[in-house]
């Protein structure tokens, strides 16, 4: 953690279901492949949607986390 | 497997309109396209004068949850139109409306908000489905 290269950070805090997830697909759309995108939620139902998200676009979920309510998630766009 | 869902709005409340853009929403943040074919109050709702009206709740919400959907509309979850939108400048959504409903409630497309594509028929709208899921709500 801390060492990784963020290309973009997308804070779907407070978001409830789909925001969270639409964002991410937003956001991922505006970096390059091999690039990595961080998003925070505080929807618990994120940590399921996440990890279908990653499975079925191909963008791979490289780190998860959570600490005080806030969910952690690093993608690495396909 | 076809992955296209297809998706019949006939209901035109706000609770089920923003059921249903969820699930909009989520198949094509998914990648997987969508169609959406709109019939009697559904329809209704998507009119340009009345888009962004209150369209009340189904009668089973009564006022607890009309409280509650109150206080999620004001913190955190998107207007049921705004969420259609966002999927639709992210994936494949393609908003049809019924060609009889059209004309039982007297309209036009130039009477419809811009997030309607169009206007089909039930057959057209069955071979765009193809074998895909088809939800009706």
């Amino acid at each position: 953690m801390g060492n990784l290269d963020i290309k973009l950070k997308v804070d779907a805090s407070g978001l409830s279901c789909p925001l969270p997830i639409l964002k991410a697909a937003q956001g991922v759309k505006t970096i390059a492949p091999g690039e990595l995108m961080e998003v925070i939620a505080t929807d618990p139902g994120s940590v399921k949607d996440f990890a279908a998200w990653a499975g079925s676009t191909g963008n791979a979920l490289v780190e998860s986390d959570s600490a005080d309510g806030k969910y952690r998630f690093v993608f690495r766009h396909k | 497997m076809d992955e296209t869902i297809s998706l019949v709005l006939f209901s035109g409340t706000d609770d089920k309109l923003q059921a249903a853009a969820t699930l909009v929403a989520g198949a094509a943040a998914l990648g997987k396209p969508v169609k959406i074919f709109l019939q009697y109050w559904g329809l209704s709702a998507f009119r340009a004068d009345r888009i962004a009206a209150d369209h009340g709740l189904a009668p089973e919400a009564g006022e607890a949850g009309k409280l509650a959907f109150d206080a999620a509309a004001r913190t955190g979850q998107a207007h049921w139109a705004d969420a259609l939108r966002m999927a639709k400048e992210l994936g494949e959504v393609d908003i049809q409306a019924c060609s009889a409903s059209m004309d039982l409630l007297k309209l036009k497309q130039s009477d419809l908000d811009p997030l309607v594509d169009g206007i089909e028929g039930v057959a057209a709208f069955y071979i765009n489905a193809g074998e895909g899921q088809i939800v009706f709500i």
